[in-house]
């Protein structure tokens, strides 16, 4: 397809040039290769930065990772990563138990349900646009005042899992919504013909085909949250140890990372602390690009 | 079918056809409440400080109950500017790379490395920031290292996922006639994509440089930092700055009473900001589908 490729590639091959054919129109054309130049530089300035930040993080961490810092507890002597390991997956499990199921649900009240233009179904969009685009501290704001005060829930991680899951709506909302008109109407049109009512037709037809794009979506979400600081430090607090219940605070990696930078004594430790954040997010963007494939070889 | 058997599938029906419709109620309620409690607790600040004295005064002095954010929101705007300027020719031209210049190979390579640079946390960023560009503009351009520049770097090489992605998509949508028509009346390839692809896709482009300024914008730990955070009017590129966003984040830990309403009045002034944006890329968006 023309789409996914370079134009040139799927062009009719009157159209290949060669590589001395092409630095010859260079010669008569110098702006053709000023812009060919501007745009390779552009493309290797950008992977050029990625380089440059991994291999600089991961040089400079690795040495640092020791097993101290993987100690059950955490304590001023050792500041030790592991609670916040542990809290990290926590607070991914709890975020995602209340952001997918609205999340799905309201996707496919958005595709299956509702009618075509829908005054409540464009506010929704409006809203869910909404929501992509408020910066992360705003969340953080938000949960600080509703649910640590408002709702009386205090620094805890179930007042971070509701901030983050408000964080993520859109995302899987999005994500799922186009997994659902990916599927063909011959779907619904057969099971329909077949006698099945509605409810049945979403959770037996439509909802187990488009599991690997809803799946895309929630390993995207995954990676936000992982990924999220300044939402948490109000709204899940900084506590360091591993919670006895959803009403104590607890830090997650990227805020684990943010205490010690503002301790301002453990440089090393918030190297190696960035390393494992590192490994996390390229070991998510490998899963989802899997699941992306599975999706586009159908 | 009997008949009890037929009326329970209608109520099983119309229950869940009801919890969609709650679900999907969802954001709105979460758009709602968060307006309502950040400009309940927000507004009244604001007006005990005085809107003019709050948004105009160049002085932020919490211990003498002086609440001035201009600074801040010079400073947000000034890093965003920079980040613009940085990042958004190197994004755009990237975006123009990918979707019409590299091999079916190497786009392989690159998508990947966009969407891991998109997933980066943000505090990661400021760590990279912190250990490396500090000390590099600390080097080469003098001052302390933290500054406008050293942000507005960090920031460029933030939003260009952001720019990219968008724009990429916005390139590629354009249909393949205009590419066919420039070769035909014997322009180029990199003259038919910059003079008639490229300037089709303008308003998705544009969309794309706008989504990047809303992250530009609402970035806090990365900018917190490398940017220096001083509450003053800066008078060059190479001074400190500080931040709506990282305004909140430095002192809403230990911020009491007016002090803390201040700082939810600064996100809402950052809301407003937000929304504005949010609004203009949403138009833009929708003109260019």
């Amino acid at each position: 397809m023309a789409t996914a490729t370079s134009g040139k590639q799927t062009l009719p091959a009157i159209n290949q040039q060669t590589w001395r054919q092409r630095m010859g129109s260079y010669k008569r054309t110098p702006l053709s290769f000023l812009l060919f130049l501007l745009v390779s530089l552009s493309a290797i300035a950008t992977v050029a930065v990625l380089v440059l930040l991994v291999g600089y993080i991961l040089i400079k961490g690795i040495p640092n990772l020791n097993p101290s810092l993987f100690a059950w507890t955490y304590n001023s002597e050792n500041v030790s990563m592991m609670p916040a390991l542990i809290n990290t997956i926590l607070m991914v499990a709890l975020s995602l138990l209340i952001a997918a199921p609205v999340g799905i649900f309201s996707a496919i009240y958005l595709v299956e349900y509702a009618k075509r233009g829908n005054k409540l179904v464009e506010l929704i969009r409006l809203t869910a646009e909404t929501l992509s685009g408020i910066p992360s501290i705003v969340y953080g704001l938000f949960g600080a005042l509703f649910f640590v005060k408002a709702m009386g829930w205090k620094l805890s991680l179930l007042s971070g899992a509701c901030t983050l899951a408000i964080m993520i709506l859109p995302l899987i909302m999005r994500t799922t919504e186009e997994a659902l008109k990916a599927v063909p109407d011959s779907y619904r049109e057969g099971s329909f013909g077949l006698g099945a009512g509605r409810v049945r037709t979403v959770f037996r037809i439509i909802l187990p085909s488009a599991v690997p794009g809803i799946l895309a979506g929630i390993i995207l979400s995954i990676g936000r949250i992982v990924g999220e600081s300044a939402a948490l430090i109000f709204s899940a607090g900084t506590m360091a140890a591993v919670p006895h219940s959803v009403f104590d605070s607890a830090r997650t990696l990227s805020v684990h990372m943010y205490c010690l930078y503002s301790e301002g004594l453990h440089t090393e430790q918030m190297a190696a602390t960035a390393v494992i954040l590192l490994i996390i997010v390229i070991g998510i963007n490998a899963v989802s690009n899997l699941v992306a494939k599975k999706i586009t070889k159908g | 079918m009997d008949k009890s058997k037929y009326k329970m599938l209608r109520v099983r029906e119309l229950i869940m056809h009801i919890i969609f419709l709650v679900a999907a109620c969802a954001s709105v309620l979460s758009v709602g409440l968060i307006c309502v409690f950040l400009f309940a607790n927000g507004i009244p600040a604001m007006g005990e400080i005085g809107v003019f004295d709050f948004l105009m005064g160049v002085k932020w002095k919490p211990g003498n109950d002086i609440y001035g954010i201009l600074p801040m929101i010079l400073g947000s705007i000034y890093v965003t500017a920079g980040a613009i300027v940085i990042g958004v020719p190197i994004g755009i031209l990237t975006a123009i790379f990918m979707a019409h210049f590299c091999p079916k190979r190497l786009y392989k390579v690159l998508k990947p490395a966009v969407d891991l640079l998109a997933g980066i946390p943000s505090i990661v960023y400021g760590f990279f920031g912190l250990v490396v560009l500090v000390p590099f503009v600390r080097a080469q351009f003098g001052g302390d290292g933290t500054s406008i520049l050293t942000a507005s770097i960090l920031l460029g090489i933030m939003i260009l996922p952001s720019v990219i992605g968008v724009s990429e998509s916005a390139i590629r949508a354009v249909p393949e006639s205009y590419y066919e028509g420039g070769l035909a009346l014997g322009a180029s390839h990199e003259r038919s994509v910059f003079f008639a692809v490229v300037p089709a896709a303008k308003s998705g482009i544009l969309a794309g440089v706008i989504l990047g300024i809303g992250r530009a914008i609402g970035e806090t730990m990365a900018v917190m930092m490398v940017a220096g955070n001083q509450p003053r009017v800066p008078g060059s590129i190479l001074e400190g700055v500080r931040t709506m966003t990282t305004n909140i984040v430095l002192e809403m830990g230990y911020a009491a009473d007016l002090h803390r309403e201040a700082l939810i009045a600064t996100a809402v002034v950052l809301f407003v900001f937000i929304l504005l944006i949010n609004l203009t890329f949403s138009i833009l968006k929708r003109r260019g589908m």
